[in-house]
């Protein structure tokens, strides 16, 4: 059991110093590894990726995606119950990670994949419910990735940038739908992915009600 | 250098297994269509393909035979490709009975090597065709189908065979997860069974057939996707109905009974018109029934295609 003062020294916790850094740091390795684990298969007949080297990188990377969305949910949870306040300026580098991620995997579908197949993009966008799904919710977080700057902040004022920026919601159950559509039979992974996404918006739901009531319960002023 | 790709050669694998071909006639074949032609990347260890080929277009190669047999669909040892290789080591395939059952003239409980020894084992190289649209080239070793079916006599309102996989959730722990209805069932009409091409693969690369690829004995129909080659058979039923197969139970709109290979009909969530051939970079055209069109195509004269997918 944690004793009270555990938690006290957790919430009094102050950024670490570099943390920053190390974050984008760390969020870039999957990226790292994804391309030069690619080049190599591809130009060097290595397996790092196995032996369909374009189809796995192309999975690994979305996996990447949801993975960022779900960091990107989980700040505001975190800076709440553990009062760090300090994460609030990380949910940007998250969420704009999650959005180049999105943006890679995007990329091996098209280039690597169906390799610039004009006609097979056309129908697969038309044909298959979940191409179309996965490149909405990527496109979706295109107009969060333009406003994700202080000065686009400013201009939008925070109420409209808040109101905008819960699109990532509609983005995160999009790609999960998108990878849940895109399996064969074995739904395991994309179901641990909106278990994640379940409980990150449950959260929040939690908090919306928990607002609401208590702005019914004050007094109005007069 | 952050990533090395493990060295997954194993000695088990280094020490040949010619059990059905003798020695000669191996280093012939071997030497024949080795020649290092194929073996881009392929550690000197590895096996040379043996065979004769079967329908390959000029620019066929044989897979290395470490994309042969770590990259699998093999769904009772896991879902992703390299599970079969990693949790089927320890299968036991031996003593192994195949029962032959339903509307046949001479039902019977055989072990692998009864059911074997009266046909002539050949070593055949086939295209291979699989359903996520990516291909292989595979020198598998085995006996025709139609052998088989002529000594179990199939009764005269026999029209289709029935495949059954093992059912052991212990050592198949696939089976544990409902991601498929198990055991593992797949079907062909009569006639496609008895065709010539339609084999029954006990090796591949001149070897025994390692566990994930379906040991000990798996069918192979080189114009249909890869999934009509049901793995690990335990039992083939002779009916007179059109039999459920595994994935077609699983989603009936995406895997026909038929499943004969097809660039102008697609999966509903994939284009079907091109394959990436593994070890390729850039696609191929997917050919009307894997290449084997002169073969097999007269069995469907007449049926729509599109209907029976």
């Amino acid at each position: 059991m944690a004793p009270a003062g555990a938690l006290a020294r957790i919430r009094a916790m102050r950024e670490p110093r570099g943390f920053g850094a190390t974050l984008v740091l760390a969020a870039l390795l999957p990226a790292a590894y994804a391309i030069y684990g690619l080049a190599s298969d591809i130009l060097r007949g290595t397996r790092i990726f196995g032996s369909n080297p374009v189809k796995a990188g192309e999975h690994f990377l979305g996996e990447w995606t949801l993975r960022f969305l779900i960091f990107t949910l989980t700040v505001t949870p975190l800076r709440q119950l553990l009062k760090w306040n300090w994460m609030a300026r990380h949910r940007r580098t998250m969420g704009l990670f999650a959005f180049a991620y999105g943006t890679l995997h995007w990329l091996v579908y098209i280039l690597l994949d169906i390799q610039l197949d004009l006609q097979e993009m056309v129908t697969d966008i038309i044909k298959r419910p979940y191409i179309l799904i996965g490149s909405l919710g990527l496109l979706l977080m295109a107009p969060l990735a333009i406003t994700s700057t202080k000065k686009m902040m400013a201009r939008l004022g925070g109420r409209r940038w808040n109101l905008l920026h819960r699109l990532v919601y509609v983005s995160c159950v999009l790609g999960v739908i998108h990878f849940w559509m895109a399996v064969k039979a074995d739904i395991g992974r994309p179901l641990m992915f909106a278990l994640g996404f379940g409980a990150l918006f449950a959260y929040r739901i939690w908090k919306w009600r928990e607002k609401a009531s208590a702005l019914k319960g004050s007094p109005t002023p007069a | 250098m952050l990533i090395r790709r493990p060295n997954a050669l194993k000695s088990s694998e280094i020490t040949p297994e010619p059990l059905y071909l003798d020695r000669r006639a191996w280093l012939a074949a071997a030497g024949a269509l080795a020649v290092g032609a194929f073996a881009k990347n392929a550690p000197a260890q590895d096996p040379q393909p043996v065979g004769k080929p079967y329908g390959l277009q000029p620019d066929d190669k044989p897979t290395p035979w470490t994309d042969v047999t770590t990259y699998n669909n093999f769904y009772e040892f896991g879902t992703d490709k390299s599970d079969p290789a990693r949790y089927a080591k320890d299968f036991k395939t031996s003593p192994w009975t195949i029962t032959v059952d339903g509307l046949a003239g001479k039902p019977g409980k055989y072990l692998l090597e009864d059911f074997i020894k009266p046909s002539t084992v050949e070593d055949r190289i086939y295209r291979h065709r699989c359903v996520e649209a990516w291909s292989m080239v595979v020198p598998w070793r085995g006996i025709p189908l139609a052998d088989v079916i002529k000594r179990a006599e199939p009764m005269a309102n026999a029209k289709y065979v029935a495949f059954t996989t093992l059912m052991d959730q212990k050592q198949m722990p696939g089976q544990q997860l409902g991601v498929l209805d198990w055991p593992y069932t797949e079907g062909l009409r009569l006639d496609e069974a008895q065709h010539p091409l339609a084999l029954l693969a006990v090796g591949v690369y001149g070897r025994t057939l390692p566990n994930q690829n379906g040991a000990p004995m798996r069918l192979v129909v080189p114009w249909k996707y890869g999934f009509k080659g049901i793995k690990s058979i335990v039992k083939m039923t002779f009916t007179d109905k059109q039999p459920k197969t595994a994935w077609n139970i699983s989603a009936p709109n995406e895997y026909g009974f038929y499943s004969n290979v097809n660039p102008a009909v697609d999966h509903p969530r994939w284009s079907q018109a091109k394959e990436r051939r593994i070890g390729d970079f850039l696609r191929r055209p997917t050919l009307s029934f894997n290449g084997y069109s002169d073969q097999v195509a007269s069995l469907y004269a007449g049926m729509d295609l599109k209907k029976n997918f």
